[in-house]
C-alpha cells in the first residue's frame, strides 16, 4: 500500500508485467521488419535533402529508386552506398537525382561491396546522429542559460493559421502570454501523406505543414523568445502518420523539444495499418531517446470516441504499453509525457470525483513521467460561458494531481479555431487555478477507503482484467477486434501497409546499429 | 417575494395580456419584456486606452445599440484590447419572417422505425457513413452510427432492421461512392466537421457529384451530411437530399430514413 490511493504494489507490477508480455510480440515484430518512412529517415541522416521540382523529396524518389530494383527488405543503406561508390558520386543527394533520372541501377553488393558499403553508410549516419546530439547539446545550455518556467504544470498552447509566417507572431504572443510549450497543430491530413513536405509553407488546413523548414524558423523565433522572456520556450510537433520516423529525425535535426507520438493512435484514429506503425514507432521511440525529445502520447483520443467513465480502464492500458514501448526504445521517464484527459460527460453524478481519480491513478502510476493533460473538448457544446466553467475545473485537477504538462482548453472549443480572446480567456482561467491552488497537490491526500480511491482501485483493476484478455490473445487481436477506442483495425488492412517489409537476410540500418548501442 | 419569482411571473403573464398572443415582433430580452438587451465582446487591433474605448462605442453603436455600456476593456498580446459590451439593440426580429427548416417528418421510436422498415420495405435497410476529404473528426458520424450513440439514444448500428457500415475519417469519394455501390446502399451519411476555407461544402459538393456522375437517378442513394456548421436550407446548393445541423440525434435521422425512402416514395407512388 503506497502513496495517496493505496494502491497495492503487487497488483501495479502484475500490471506492467502483463504489459511487458502484451507488448513484446509487438516489439519482436518491430526489429523484424521495415518500411519505406524508417529507410527514408536513415537517408535523411546520411545527409540526403531536399525535393525534386514536383516537391517530392529526394529521399522518396531514391527509395522508390532502391525498392524497384532490389526491394525494401535489404535497407537502402547499403544498396545506396553501394552505388555511390560504383558511380564516384561524391553525395548522396545527387544521386538520389541521378536515381530519379533512371541513370543508377541499385544491386545487392558481393560480401566484399556490401562491408565497404556498410561502413560508408554508416560513416554518413553517425554524421546525421552527431547533428541531433550537438542539437541536444544546445538545448541543455540553453535550458540552463534562461531556465525551465517556475511553475508545474507547464502551460502547453496550440497555435494553428495554416502559414508559418502567421504562426510565428502568434507563437511568440502566446509565449509572452505565458505559454511554456508552444505546439504547432499540423494540417489536417498530414498524416496520411506518405511524404514530408519541404520549405516554409503558407496554407494549411486547420494546422501548418511539418517541414523541416517550418521546425527551423518556429524553433529560432522561440529561442529569441526564451531570450526576451528568460525561460526556455519548447516547440512541439507530432511525430505521427505515415512519415513518423522521419519526423523523428526532423525533430531531432531542428531541435523540436516534444513531439506527439503515441504508439497505437495512428493505427486506431487514422486507419494506418499496424505493423507500418509499430515499426515506424519503435524507430522514432529510438530517435526521440537520442534527442532528448519528451513524447507526448495520445491517450486523450480513446475518450473522445469511447464513455470516459466506462473505457477509463482503456487509458490506463494504453499508458502501461505506451510505457513499455518507450523503455524498450531507450527513453527515460522524464521524456515520457503520457496523455490523460478531462472528457468525462458534466452530467454524470460526482464527474469532478471521478475525473480526480483517474487523473490521479496516472500520477501514482507513473511518478517520474511529466504526465500531459488534456482538457475537455467532447462536452464543449458551444455555450461558451460552461466551457469556461468546465476549462476552470480541469485546470483545478491539473493542480491537484500535480500533472507535468497542461494542454490549455479553449472555451471555444468546436467552435472556432482559437481566436485572440479566446485564448486570452483561456490563459486567464490557467493562471488564475494555478494561482490560487498551485500547490493544492500537497494536500489534496484522498480520504482512505473514500469514493475516489474506490474508483482508483476498480480502474486499475479493470486495467488488468484487460491486459490478462490482451494476453491470452495478442495485441495485434486485441487492436483489430476493437478493444481500443471502439474501432476494428485488422493487421493485414490500413493505409500504408504496402510500404512495409521482412528483413531479409543481410538487412542494414546503420542508423538503428547506432541507436541500440549502449551509451 | 424575490426578485426572481417576480420576473418570471411577468414574462408568465406576457401571452395572456390583450393583443399579446399574435405577437410576433419580438426584441431580445435583458430582464424586462421590450428591453432589448444584448451582450456582445469582440477584439479591435488597438492598444489600450481612452481611443480604444470610444472606439469599442462606436462599434456597439454601429450594431445597433444605444446605449452600449462598455463593462470590460483589458490589453491582450501585443496591440489588441478585449471588450466587453452591454447594450439595448433598436432592431426587431419578426417572427413570421423567420426561415428554417422546420422537421417534415413523423420522429419515430427504434421499435416503429424496424416494423416499418420490415414491413414495408421486407429487407434491411442499408447506411453507409463515413468522414470525407481530409476531415478525421468522426465525432459526429460515430454519434449517429456507434451503438454507443449519443444524450443516451443508440446509434444507428444498433437498429436491428438496418445494415450500418461506417467507414470512419479520411474517406475518399472514390471510395465512398465504392462502398455504397457494394452496400448497395439506400443511404450515405457524411459527416463533416472542419470548416476551414469551407472545406465541408466544397467536400459535400464533390461527393454528391460524384454519385450523380456515378449512379442514375433511380438508383441513387439518399444523400445525407452533417455538422456543425452547415446551413440546413443549403440542399439544392450542395446538391444533397437533407443537411442535419448541431444537435441532431440518431432517432432524428432514422426517422427521416424512413420517411423519405419508405413511407412518403410509397404514399406518392400510390
Amino acid at each position: 500500500m503506497t502513496g495517496k490511493l493505496g494502491l497495492d504494489a503487487v497488483v501495479v507490477a502484475r500490471a506492467r508485467e502483463l504489459a511487458r508480455r502484451a507488448g513484446q510480440p509487438v516489439v519482436d515484430l518491430a526489429r523484424s521488419h521495415t518500411t519505406v518512412s524508417v529507410e527514408r529517415a536513415v537517408l535523411r541522416l546520411a545527409g540526403v535533402s531536399g525535393a525534386d521540382p514536383d516537391g517530392i523529396p529526394w529521399v522518396n524518389r531514391l527509395v522508390d529508386a532502391v525498392v524497384a530494383d532490389v526491394g525494401l527488405g535489404y535497407g537502402v543503406a547499403v544498396p545506396v552506398f553501394d552505388a555511390l561508390a560504383r558511380e564516384g558520386v561524391a553525395d548522396v543527394t545527387l544521386l538520389a537525382q541521378k536515381a530519379a533520372a533512371g541513370s543508377v541501377r541499385f544491386e545487392l553488393p558481393s560480401a566484399k561491396g556490401a562491408a565497404a558499403a556498410r561502413r560508408a553508410s554508416r560513416r554518413a549516419v553517425a554524421a546525421g546522429i552527431r547533428r541531433i546530439d550537438r542539437r541536444r547539446v544546445e538545448r541543455d545550455r540553453l535550458v540552463q542559460r534562461f531556465g525551465d518556467p517556475k511553475q508545474r504544470p507547464w502551460i502547453y498552447l496550440i497555435v494553428a493559421t495554416g502559414d508559418i509566417y502567421e504562426d510565428i507572431p502568434q507563437a511568440q504572443a502566446a509565449a509572452r502570454a505565458g505559454a511554456d510549450v508552444i505546439a504547432v497543430i499540423r494540417s489536417t491530413g498530414q498524416s496520411l501523406l506518405d511524404y514530408v513536405p519541404e520549405g516554409a509553407t503558407r496554407e494549411g488546413f486547420a494546422g501548418t505543414y511539418a517541414t523541416q523548414e517550418n521546425f527551423r524558423l518556429m524553433r529560432a523565433a522561440l529561442d529569441a523568445s526564451s531570450r526576451e522572456l528568460g525561460r526556455y520556450v519548447r516547440l512541439t510537433n507530432y511525430a505521427s502518420g505515415l512519415c513518423m520516423p522521419e519526423m523523428a529525425t526532423l525533430a531531432g535535426l531542428e531541435r523540436l523539444d516534444m513531439m506527439l507520438n503515441d504508439s497505437m493512435y495512428g493505427i486506431l484514429f487514422r486507419d494506418i495499418n499496424p505493423v507500418r506503425t509499430f515499426v515506424d514507432q519503435r524507430f522514432s521511440r529510438q530517435v526521440h531517446a537520442r534527442a532528448g525529445i519528451v513524447i507526448n502520447t495520445g491517450e486523450d483520443n480513446y475518450l473522445t470516441t469511447a464513455d470516459a467513465v466506462d473505457e477509463a480502464h482503456t487509458v490506463t492500458v494504453s499508458q502501461l504499453l505506451n510505457e513499455f514501448f518507450a523503455h524498450e526504445a531507450g527513453l527515460a521517464d522524464r521524456q515520457l509525457g503520457l496523455g490523460h484527459a478531462f472528457e468525462i460527460n458534466p452530467d454524470v453524478p460526482e464527474s469532478l470525483r471521478l475525473e480526480l481519480a483517474h487523473a490521479l491513478l496516472a500520477r501514482e502510476l507513473f511518478p517520474d513521467a511529466p504526465l500531459k493533460w488534456m482538457p475537455p473538448t467532447k462536452h464543449m457544446t458551444g455555450d461558451v460561458f460552461r466551457g469556461n466553467l468546465l476549462d476552470g475545473f480541469f485546470n483545478l485537477v491539473g493542480a491537484m494531481t500535480g500533472q507535468g504538462i497542461l494542454l490549455v482548453g479553449m472555451m471555444t472549443e468546436a467552435v472556432v479555431t482559437p481566436w485572440l480572446s479566446d485564448r486570452d480567456i483561456a490563459l486567464q482561467n490557467v493562471r488564475y487555478v494555478l494561482g490560487a491552488a498551485g500547490g493544492l497537490h500537497e494536500d489534496f491526500v484522498p480520504a482512505s477507503g473514500g469514493f475516489i480511491q474506490r474508483r482508483a482501485h476498480r480502474v486499475l483493476g479493470e486495467a488488468v482484467e484487460l491486459l490478462e484478455r490482451i494476453g491470452e490473445q495478442s495485441l495485434l487481436t486485441a487492436i483489430a477486434e476493437g478493444t481500443f477506442g471502439i474501432m476494428k483495425r485488422p493487421a493485414d488492412r490500413g493505409k500504408g501497409r504496402d510500404g512495409v517489409a521482412r528483413h531479409e537476410d543481410g538487412y542494414y540500418n546503420p542508423a538503428t546499429e547506432i541507436l541500440e548501442q549502449p551509451a | 417575494m424575490s426578485e426572481r419569482t417576480e420576473r418570471s411571473e411577468g414574462r408568465e403573464a406576457m401571452p395572456d395580456r390583450p393583443g399579446m398572443s399574435e405577437k410576433t415582433i419580438v426584441r431580445p430580452y435583458g430582464d424586462t419584456t421590450g428591453d432589448g438587451m444584448v451582450q456582445v465582446s469582440f477584439t479591435l487591433p488597438v492598444p489600450h486606452d481612452k481611443r480604444a474605448e470610444g472606439a469599442a462605442v462606436q462599434l456597439a453603436n454601429r450594431m445597433g445599440m444605444d446605449p452600449a455600456m462598455l463593462v470590460h476593456a483589458k490589453p491582450i498580446g501585443d496591440g489588441f484590447t478585449f471588450f466587453v459590451v452591454y447594450g439595448r439593440v433598436n432592431h426587431l426580429v419578426d417572427l413570421d419572417r423567420v426561415q428554417v427548416v422546420e422537421r417534415d417528418f413523423p420522429l419515430l421510436s427504434a421499435k416503429e422505425v424496424n416494423a416499418v422498415v420490415k414491413r414495408r420495405l421486407r429487407r434491411k435497410l442499408s447506411v453507409v457513413g463515413a468522414c470525407i476529404g481530409t476531415d478525421a473528426h468522426t465525432v459526429g458520424i460515430d454519434a449517429i452510427l456507434n451503438v454507443k450513440g449519443i444524450a443516451g439514444e443508440k446509434g444507428l448500428e444498433y437498429y436491428r432492421e438496418l445494415t450500418v457500415t461506417n467507414l470512419g475519417a479520411q474517406v475518399s469519394v472514390p471510395e465512398l461512392v465504392e462502398a455504397a455501390r457494394r452496400e448497395r446502399a439506400d443511404a450515405v451519411l457524411v459527416s463533416q466537421v472542419v470548416t476551414q476555407r469551407d472545406a465541408h461544402l466544397h467536400n459535400t459538393r464533390e461527393m454528391s457529384a460524384a454519385f450523380r456522375e456515378a449512379m442514375p437517378a433511380g438508383r441513387r442513394p439518399l444523400l445525407i451530411v452533417g455538422g456543425p456548421r452547415f446551413d440546413e436550407t443549403m440542399t439544392t446548393e450542395l446538391g444533397v437530399d437533407r443537411i442535419f445541423g448541431r444537435g441532431t440525434t440518431p432517432g432524428e435521422v432514422a426517422s427521416y430514413l424512413v420517411h423519405a425512402l419508405i413511407t412518403s416514395r410509397k404514399a406518392n407512388a400510390a
